[in-house]
């Protein structure tokens, strides 16, 4: 049976922490991309993000989102990034946010879209999940994949991300 | 200096590579346009609650009433 589903690469935060994790020379043989990923950033105010850049390309990003606070849903939506709700330095010490994204049909001419699922870890009542459908308007092949904190300015030790290829056959 | 890693996947190697100038400018003019982009979600979710809680009013129902239904 063919392997449908195979880690590309990880890259884990040390001790300096970092201002961002990127993926480069993405390989164009698969069909599909999931990240997975467990992150803290060193903002110190509230629940933080991460957001997703494909390409080094800043722009052309939107997303809506369904946002439970822990105590209130919601749900609102942007054109200035798509990205995932992640712990900050405020948070349960020695915690870290949860978050899957998948981009389907990533080396194909059209825009990329992603779907992303993202929880907090906090030992309080705010605790931030989120769900998005996410859309880069681009028809570029996605080449590359930053993580960059949304307030923060860099991410805590231990952070880490996997990319996985996803193949249909 | 703030650094970022960098892993290229066709070889699996990561390296530790520092920021140039030109993108700690970046970060920070991402860093004010992303607190402006949350302040205007704040806006709006607040002006959409204030609306609703206007509606609510003079339909006569409490906020409990509202959230009650809302629910």
């Amino acid at each position: 049976m063919a392997t449908t589903y195979e880690a590309i690469a990880t890259v884990t935060v040390g001790s300096g922490g970092a201002a961002n994790m990127e993926f480069t020379s993405i390989p164009q043989t698969y069909t599909d991309l999931v990240i997975k990923a467990s992150t803290r950033t060193n903002y110190g105010t509230q629940a933080d993000a991460c957001i997703l850049q494909f390409n080094s390309n800043s722009s052309s990003y939107s997303m809506i989102r369904l946002q439970g606070s822990g105590s209130a849903a919601s749900s609102n939506s942007n054109t200035t990034n798509i990205r995932a709700v992640t712990d900050e330095d405020n948070a349960t010490a020695n915690t870290f946010g949860s978050w899957e994204a998948y981009v389907p049909n990533y080396t194909l001419s059209n825009n990329k879209s992603v779907s992303l699922d993202s929880v907090m870890e906090n030992n309080a009542t705010a605790a931030e999940q989120n769900l998005v459908a996410g859309l880069w308007s681009n028809t570029a092949a996605i080449t590359s994949i930053k993580l960059l904190p949304l307030n923060g300015t860099a991410f805590k030790q231990y952070s880490t991300a996997t990319l996985y290829g996803i193949k249909n056959s | 200096m703030p650094t970022k890693l960098i892993v290229d996947c066709s070889t699996g190697v990561t390296t530790e590579v520092e920021l140039t100038a030109e993108e700690i400018a970046q970060r920070e003019a991402d860093a004010q346009a992303a607190a402006q982009a949350k302040a205007d979600e704040e806006a709006a979710a607040a002006a959409k609650q204030a609306e609703k809680e206007a509606i609510a009013a003079r339909l006569g129902l409490s906020a409990e009433e509202l959230s009650t239904l809302l629910s």
